[in-house]
């Protein structure tokens, strides 16, 4: 990733690497694990919100969990199933070429599990209170209930799925326990919030104070533009 | 041959639907209390709700039959419905909601130019670009008549489409309304509490009353009635 941009231009912008590295990880683990959450999260709370089936609740309450957990526990179990000897290990290494754990592939995985509660739930929050009587027209309309769900449903739930998918990336780019454990600070594998943490533990103070500042920054824009995509008309 | 064959029943809480009747062609209205039992006849005829018993069929192909387990989905229906707010939806523009409604023609120029053309049937070609939130209740209920007439259906149902609008918008509208129904050929069943609304819209009333048909009868119209369909000009549009 760093590669994208060379250091001597960063430099020359007066961006140390020390900025960069762990902001251009954070970034790119962040985008990718919001793509898989975004598409999977507003397809599972369409279903839970619109679909009738057994269990919706259990369903819901077991992709919900790692909100509740500390990240630590999740770390943990990622790290014991993505690392452990066994078939997960062995179909990681048979699609990645290697196990998850201490890489940047691993990093995602955690970031996706972190953040696919927050956009699960506001996606099924903002799909149920949409007016079925918009579906029924629809429907009576002669079209189809994918394009019923594509064509009305999504759209006039669009400010939440929004929230929900902000929320699910800014989730993913704070990620710090679970993170933390799977990707064991490894360089090519530290985040923004890692490379925070050891700005601190080093005694780095002006590095943590200034990673900090970087982070907030990141998480104003984020929240400045969901609020101007919440605003824009859909398709 | 009937465009409309209905004999269902429904249980819904203490509510107990139980109707039969036919309809041919024109305007055949549903008229009777609130709670009668109107709209919920027009949910089971479109297809957005399953009857206990019975069956339903248009233009003699069966579309419900408990019985034997059939039901045609909505989509498959070929009804056009326009509801009593109009539900147009309002994140596309009025020409969009009505080009979304042309099923018998692809391709997205020839949907638009089929919704264009009835637009301008119901004289509303002058807010194709606007959004629904922008519209009045009466240019709202001219396009929802436009929109539930493009995609060509075999019977349109209309669910109280002129109760949320002042006293001379409806006057103005009941006019249009009729003309462009008899004008299109398509069959039509409209729901009303409305007793001047249904002898001004309709061909024949059908009377309901606590989940019942309680009475049928012919409206009688002078034979110069018969309506050419008109394009009201820009200054008509409600």
């Amino acid at each position: 990733m760093t590669a994208l941009i060379p250091h001597s231009w960063l430099n020359a912008l007066g961006i140390p690497p020390w900025i960069w590295d762990p902001l251009s990880i954070s970034l790119h683990a962040a985008f990718e694990a919001t793509v898989v959450v975004a598409v999977l999260g507003i397809a599972l709370g369409y279903l839970l919100a619109r679909g009738r089936f057994p269990g919706r609740g259990a369903v819901e309450t077991a992709f919900s969990l790692p909100m509740a957990l500390p990240p630590t526990v999740v770390g943990y179990y990622l790290l014991t199933r993505l690392g452990g000897p066994g078939p997960i290990r062995d179909l990681e290494v048979h699609l990645f070429g290697h196990p998850l754990t201490f890489t940047f592939d691993g990093i995602v995985v955690a970031q996706i599990v972190e953040s696919f509660p927050y956009c699960l739930r506001y996606s099924r929050a903002a799909i149920t209170v949409v007016d079925r009587r918009f579906e029924q027209a629809a429907r009576a309309m002669g079209l189809s209930r994918w394009r019923v769900a594509l064509l009305v449903t999504l759209p006039l739930a669009r400010r939440g799925l929004v929230a929900g998918v902000a929320m699910g990336f800014g989730r993913a780019l704070g990620d710090f326990g679970a993170t933390m454990i799977v990707s064991g600070a490894v360089p090519m594998a530290t985040t923004m919030p890692i490379a925070l943490y050891n700005a601190v533990f080093y005694g780095s103070h002006e590095q943590a104070m200034i990673l900090a500042l970087v982070q907030v920054g990141v998480a104003l824009s984020i929240l400045l533009g969901v609020s101007r995509l919440g605003r824009v008309r859909p398709w | 041959m009937s465009a409309l064959d209905v004999a269902v029943t429904r249980v819904i809480g203490d509510f107990d639907l139980d109707v039969a009747f036919s309809v041919e062609s024109g305007v055949s209205v549903l008229f009777g209390p609130s709670g009668a039992g109107k709209t919920l006849t027009l949910s089971l005829i479109a297809g957005l709700l399953r009857p206990d018993t019975g069956t339903i069929s248009i233009n003699d192909v069966v579309v419900t039959d408990c019985a034997r387990n059939v039901f045609v989905s909505t989509q498959k229906r070929r009804v056009g419905m326009v509801f009593q707010d109009g539900l147009l939806l309002p994140h596309r523009t009025v020409l969009d909601n009505v080009a979304l409604a042309v099923r018998q023609a692809r391709g997205r120029r020839t949907r638009r130019g089929i919704a264009r053309t009835w637009l301008e049937r119901v004289g509303a070609e002058t807010l194709a670009e606007r959004r629904p939130g922008s519209l009045s209740g009466g240019q709202r209920q001219r396009v929802a008549l436009a929109r539930s007439l493009a995609g060509d259906p075999a019977v349109l149902l209309l669910d109280e489409p002129l109760s949320a609008l002042d006293a001379s918008v409806r006057r103005e509208l009941r006019r249009l309304i009729r003309e462009v129904i008899v004008a299109s050929g398509v069959p039509a069943v409209l729901v009303t509490h409305d007793a001047g609304e249904a002898e001004e819209l309709g061909d024949v009333v059908i009377a309901y009353d606590r989940g019942r048909v309680t009475g049928q009868h012919l409206v009688e119209r002078p034979l110069a009635s018969g309506p050419e369909l008109e394009t009201p000009g820009e200054g008509e549009t409600l």
